[in-house]
């Protein structure tokens, strides 16, 4: 499992607790960066407006600095005029970071396969979970965050501290 | 220009910045002189920014906090839409006019089927315009919603985005039941809508159209004679008649400024000839009258929504002329016509004379105006967008000068401009 | 107020520059002067500001590219629609270009709001509006090669991906590790 646990020994278990905790903390208050970008930022609006609450998620706020968050979530196409303030906004979050591709044409390019449009945002950021949808419904999306939780929790500090 | 009140002399480009020089040169004939010499800043608002309403990038150049020049700089979301048009069916662009201003999108499939049917000259039956007008006012409602949520929350007023968002569902859910999504329905189509109206549709319209009065009341309640927002709001961003009307702007935005000018009363088109409904106008053009121009037309919109409810004529949903419109499916297993119909206009689509038309319509932003260009065959030449922000934008740029940056949010959030409608 | 009495377009521009009107066109009730390109400002100007005309409102200027079918006087289109707020009507005036020499003169000294429109179409599709005051790339990143809305350039697809072709289109696309 890496430097940790072998100079532990047999206090790995302190490990494992540690990591549910600093796992338990990295989701309890996971806050999105600012940045939708076309129709699947209105369906991300109204996730977080009223009827379906992303606060309820921890996502209380979105911050418009990206060094403040800790999620960007890119909702909408990205145009290759877009693309470079994409990767430039994924390098100046500190770690750790996720990115939660939403919608079709954040994940694969969507409806638009034409010079304009990248086809699909991890061809410039790497992407841990997608959304499909065009756009995407805001349950939709809600899954797609709370999968994302599940990934954050099965983490280790292991990996962490070896990145 | 306010006079400076210390005499600054002109600094010469210190020795570390030189490194910028070449890229200072490139903006020579776009901002004042005083920015060459580095006596006004110049400052980089955008393309990620929480209050440009999507991603707009201006260059501002400022005198302390006053703006000499906006330069507005658009194109980070240009999806090349229209040439993506050129590669497919008329049927089957439909769903990609949807997504060009998101906030109203079947304004855009309105104007699009309009010039397929002006072109083709493809007939729309009474039922089908009837039910095209109260998408169309439902569509001019969520957009003066989203707009009203969005300023209001630029604006520091948070609790009406919450608002505003919460009417909207009883929206969506209306607009799920007609095409089974959310937004980007592709609901309006050439030859008229793509299904009937649900069995649950009209009761759900019925309990909106009572529940909603209030809620307008609520907003106006809270906003418009509330003395922070008048403070905020008033004189800032004037637009004169002429000068708007001479840089393309339309309508709220214009008919704020005194211009009485809505295409749904001068050039009608799907029936709006028979509906009574008053059209607001404004005095000042500024930052205010447009915010209460828009109020006044959410409730002109019920009204048109009320009177089109109470008489929605029987009959056909879709124009029956087979040749542009598919089958029933019903129909395919008893008619042989049916089946040909079916294969010709699924694999091929219908074919549309070389001729041009261009169509306008009122969205809820301005007019959008759709010039198309046929072949001949199945396929267009040309379908171009004039689209409201586009032109809006570009006006931005002369509204804001001589405005402090913080008036600059309430003037980018007043003129409601969409990104995905500016860049297609 | 006295609103002086609406004139025919057709028949005053014809009449003020005769030379200028290369064909009148009626499609569905819509108006097209094909104008030469050398007198498009002069008919814009005239058609604004004529009494009884009073076309004071540019609704688009369009191009058009008819590669490959050249079944027009000239490669490139532009179309400049006009409406006049007055009279309620809106009329289309249309300039062809030639392929070598897609020049014409801007008409943002008559109406302002041509200023982006006229960008755009440079942008889009390569035709110089000569005498605009800024004239660069408004939808594309300025260092972008090319006119995309051309009908010879391409439309830059990706291969679709299925299951047979999966791999042969992973090795070529750019995936980001970090």
């Amino acid at each position: 499992m890496g430097v940790i646990s072998s100079k532990l020994g047999n206090m790995g278990v302190v490990t494992t607790t540690l990591d549910t905790a600093v796992n338990w903390a990295r989701t309890g208050a996971m806050w999105p960066l600012l940045f939708g970008l076309a129709c699947c930022a209105i369906e991300m609006m109204a996730t977080q407006a009223s009827d379906y609450d992303m606060s309820r998620f921890g996502m209380e706020l979105n911050r418009a600095s990206p060094r403040q968050s800790d999620l960007i979530i890119v909702a909408g196409r990205v145009t290759r005029k877009m693309a470079p303030v994409v990767r430039q906004l994924y390098d100046q979050m500190a770690s750790p970071k996720w990115v939660l591709a939403m919608g079709d044409c954040a994940s694969c390019g969507g409806v638009y396969n034409n010079y304009a449009v990248v086809q699909g945002v991890d061809e410039i950021i790497p992407v841990d979970v997608y959304v499909a949808g065009c756009p995407p419904r805001p349950e939709q999306l809600i899954h797609g965050v709370l999968t994302l939780h599940e990934k954050v929790r099965g983490e280790s500090l292991a990996q962490w501290v070896r990145e | 220009m306010v006079a400076p009140i210390v005499k600054v002399e002109p600094v010469a480009i210190p020795d570390s910045m030189k490194q910028w020089e070449g890229s200072l040169e490139q903006l020579r004939g776009l901002v004042s002189e005083r920015a060459m010499t580095g006596e006004t800043m110049l400052l980089n608002m955008g393309p990620h920014h929480p209050s440009t309403h999507g991603v707009l990038r201006l260059l501002l150049e400022l005198d302390g906090e006053q703006i000499v020049t906006c330069l507005p700089d658009v194109g980070y979301l240009h999806t090349g839409i229209e040439k993506s048009i050129e590669s497919k069916s008329y049927e089957k662009a439909v769903p990609l006019t949807d997504r060009m201003d998101y906030l109203a999108p079947m304004s855009n499939n309105m104007v699009f089927a309009l010039a397929v049917e002006k072109l083709t000259g493809l007939d729309v039956p009474e039922r089908a315009q009837v039910i095209r007008v109260i998408c169309l006012e439902l569509t001019r409602i969520n957009s003066h919603l989203v707009w009203l949520g969005t300023h209001a929350l630029d604006m520091g007023a948070m609790s009406v985005f919450l608002y505003c968002f919460r009417e909207r569902e009883y929206l969506l859910d209306m607009f799920e039941m007609l095409s089974g999504q959310r937004l980007m329905g592709s609901y309006i189509r050439p030859g008229g809508v793509w299904r009937d109206l649900p069995a649950e549709f009209m009761p759900a319209l019925e309990r909106f159209i009572n529940y909603f009065p209030g809620k307008v009341d609520d907003y106006e309640k809270i906003l418009t004679n509330n003395p922070l927002w008048i403070d905020r709001t008033q004189g800032i961003g004037v637009i004169e008649p002429d000068e708007g009307i001479a840089l393309g702007v339309s309508g709220p935005s214009l008919r704020a400024s005194g211009v009485n000018w809505d295409i749904r009363k001068s050039q009608p088109y799907s029936g709006y000839e028979k509906y009574d409904f008053n059209v607001p106008l404004g005095e000042h053009g500024d930052v205010y009258d447009r915010f209460y121009v828009r109020i006044l037309e959410l409730r002109e919109s019920l009204k048109i929504i009320q009177q089109a409810m109470k008489n929605v004529p029987g009959g056909a949903f879709r124009s029956t002329n087979r040749k542009f419109v598919p089958p029933p499916r019903a129909e395919l297993g008893r008619s042989m016509e049916a089946v040909i119909h079916h294969f010709k206009l699924w694999t091929e689509g219908y074919a549309a004379p070389d001729q041009e038309v261009f169509v306008a319509i009122e969205s809820p932003r301005g007019e959008i105006g759709c010039y198309l260009h046929g072949t001949g065959g199945n396929k267009p030449r040309r379908a171009h967008f004039k689209t409201p922000s586009f032109m809006h934008i570009s006006a931005l740029g002369k509204i804001a000068e001589g405005h402090m940056i913080a008036d600059l949010v309430g003037i980018i959030g007043s003129v409601d401009i969409v990104l995905g409608d500016s860049d297609r | 107020m006295h609103i002086p009495k609406a004139l025919d377009p057709v028949e005053a521009v014809k009449g003020a520059y005769p030379n200028a009107v290369l064909d009148v066109v009626q499609f569905r009730d819509e108006t097209t002067l094909v104008i030469h390109p050398q007198e498009i400002v002069s008919v814009a100007r005239f058609l604004r500001g004529t009494n009884g005309l009073i076309y004071n409102y540019l609704s688009d200027i369009s191009s058009v590219d008819y590669f490959p079918d050249y079944n027009r006087p000239g490669r490139f289109g532009v179309c400049y629609h006009l409406l006049s707020m007055l009279y309620t009507r809106r009329i289309r005036l249309k300039v062809y270009l030639p392929e070598d020499e897609p020049v014409v003169q801007t008409v943002v000294g008559v109406w302002p709001a041509a200023n982006w429109l006229e960008r755009e179409i440079y942008d889009m599709m390569g035709i110089i509006f000569e005498g605009h005051p800024d004239l660069r790339r408004v939808l594309m990143p300025d260092d972008w090669d090319g006119h995309p809305l051309r009908r010879d350039a391409p439309l830059g697809y990706e291969t679709v991906m299925f299951s047979f072709n999966v791999d042969e289109i992973n090795k070529h696309k750019p995936y980001a590790q970090e």
